[in-house]
């Protein structure tokens, strides 16, 4: 495929990996633990198992997998909101195919569904809007969630029912933004990351500017990189260069789709339709300021928090799980005792084992229970 | 979630509505370019072009000289890499003066 088969080149990712093995040999005189880079975008993650990356690298580099994974982070206590809107008895309720087995206290999506509850797994938000045409006499609510990257798709979708007057459509909307979160985690005292991989869709619609402050403010590389292998290991070079050269700056690898100044139209969209949240809870992490967004007043009409009574109750984590620390690099998911064991692809107990670009996930399905294959 | 896939731009679908038929590897779908039309100008302007897919709406095209200038960069190493590794292993003896 186009623009795809090229990044997938195993000659020039040999080339790649020659590199990294060379600059890591340099970089590695008084060194005692390895670089740790994170890649923050859940989708990164998936690439670098699905093509067995980490096991390319030299000792001294690895990846650490971080928070953004959209359906990882979600809290246990916005599932049971999305199960009870699902299971009114007007309710069409439509969602990505990510969400539909994440934990809720009780139950996931899924298990609602299989009770009744009329559950639709759509590929975009506008089958949503289409479903809601067709079904004038039902409620149709979307499931909106993910960063920057899907919330233009919803904002448009909104727009584009407030222009065609579809009244019986709705969004739940649980977006989160990765600024207020990388900013957040930059800030923990013992954040132990030597660099970044940067979100390639997230960019693709903010741009490349919002990262300044991790170079200016927090002295880390970040490297903004595409999906396919080649991109990755070429992003991975060019933090190292940086790190060699004792330089933090903003570099874009995925240039082919990630303008500077994002998506103006998308931005547009965005903020037309969502506000800031003062805060927004994550799993693992806790509530973040300003990392959620809403419908404005003006889309109130528009908005499944308003339109619907949602329970809206904080509800904790499993004790005995470490989704927390493994979201933020600090643990390894094989450390967590329930891994492979109560908390399997099959049976979920933490987030991270649900998507296939949760951390615990990509382990599980490619690098053995142990990581020992990774 | 964040994947998207590059797909073609085939033709207009509704010009009004901003939705476009988009050809990726075969399959054709209907998707909105709101993101992606050009200002001011008709959407036919986008047939032909490369667009990045996410969840039903184009959300940039790709830029072909900034794909070959990635690739070129990476080529590059190659090369420099074939360079370094013809001159550690080839051996050029140096002739010995004729006797006399």
């Amino acid at each position: 495929m186009r623009f795809v088969d090229e990044f997938r080149d195993p000659a020039l990712a040999k080339t790649l990996v020659k590199e990294i093995e060379a600059i890591s040999a340099r970089l590695e005189r008084g060194r005692d633990k390895p670089f740790a880079i994170m890649e923050v975008c859940g989708g990164h993650t998936h690439a670098i198992f699905r093509y067995g990356l980490e096991g390319l690298l030299p000792d001294l580099v690895e990846f650490v997998h971080g928070p953004g994974c959209p359906v990882c982070v979600l809290p246990m206590g916005r599932v049971d909101d999305c199960v009870a809107i699902a299971e009114r008895e007007e309710v069409i309720f439509a969602t990505f195919g990510d969400a539909m087995r994440v934990p809720g206290s009780k139950k996931s999506l899924l298990q609602a569904k299989a009770e009744g509850a009329d559950v639709r797994m759509v590929y975009s938000p506008l089958d949503a809007l289409t479903l809601a045409k067709r079904n004038p006499d039902r409620q149709v609510v979307f499931f909106g969630l993910g960063f920057e990257t899907t919330m233009p798709s919803t904002a448009l979708t909104v727009l584009r029912a407030a222009r065609e007057k579809v009244e019986n459509f709705s969004l739940f909307c649980n977006h989160i933004t990765i600024i207020p979160t990388l900013r957040a985690l930059l800030s923990q005292e013992d954040f132990g990351i030597d660099g970044f991989i940067g979100p390639g869709h997230v960019s693709m619609v903010i741009g490349t500017t919002p990262y300044r402050f991790i170079a200016e403010e927090f002295k880390k590389p970040l490297v903004v990189a595409g999906f396919e292998p080649i991109d990755l290991l070429q992003s991975l070079l060019m933090v190292l260069r940086q790190i060699e050269a004792g330089q933090a700056r903003i570099e874009n690898q995925y240039a082919r789709v990630v303008p500077v100044e994002g998506n103006p139209a998308a931005l547009k969209a965005v903020n037309e339709v969502y506000e800031p949240r003062a805060t927004f809870e994550w799993r693992g992490l806790g509530s973040i300021a300003g990392s959620g967004v809403r419908l404005r007043e003006a889309y109130g009409a528009f908005d499944a928090e308003r339109r619907f009574a949602v329970p809206d109750m904080k509800v904790a984590d499993p004790a005995q799980c470490r989704c927390g620390e493994v979201l933020t690099g600090a643990a390894k998911p094989w450390a967590c005792p329930e891994f492979g064991k109560g908390c399997n692809p099959e049976t979920p107990l933490g987030a991270l084992m649900v998507s296939s670009e949760g951390a615990c996930a990509a382990y599980y399905q490619y690098g053995g229970l142990r990581g020992e294959a990774a | 979630m964040c994947l998207g896939i590059p797909g073609r731009i085939v033709a207009v679908a509704d010009a009004d509505a901003m939705l476009c038929v988009v050809d990726v590897s075969g399959v054709r779908r209907t998707v909105d370019v709101v993101c992606v039309a050009p200002p001011g100008e008709p959407l036919e302007a986008l047939v032909g072009a490369w667009v990045l897919v996410h969840v039903g709406f184009a959300m940039s095209i790709i830029d072909e000289e900034e794909a070959a200038a990635t690739l070129k960069v990476l080529t590059e190493i190659g090369e420099a890499e074939a360079e370094m590794e013809a001159l550690r292993t080839g051996s050029i003896e140096p002739v010995p003066a004729p006797a006399r």
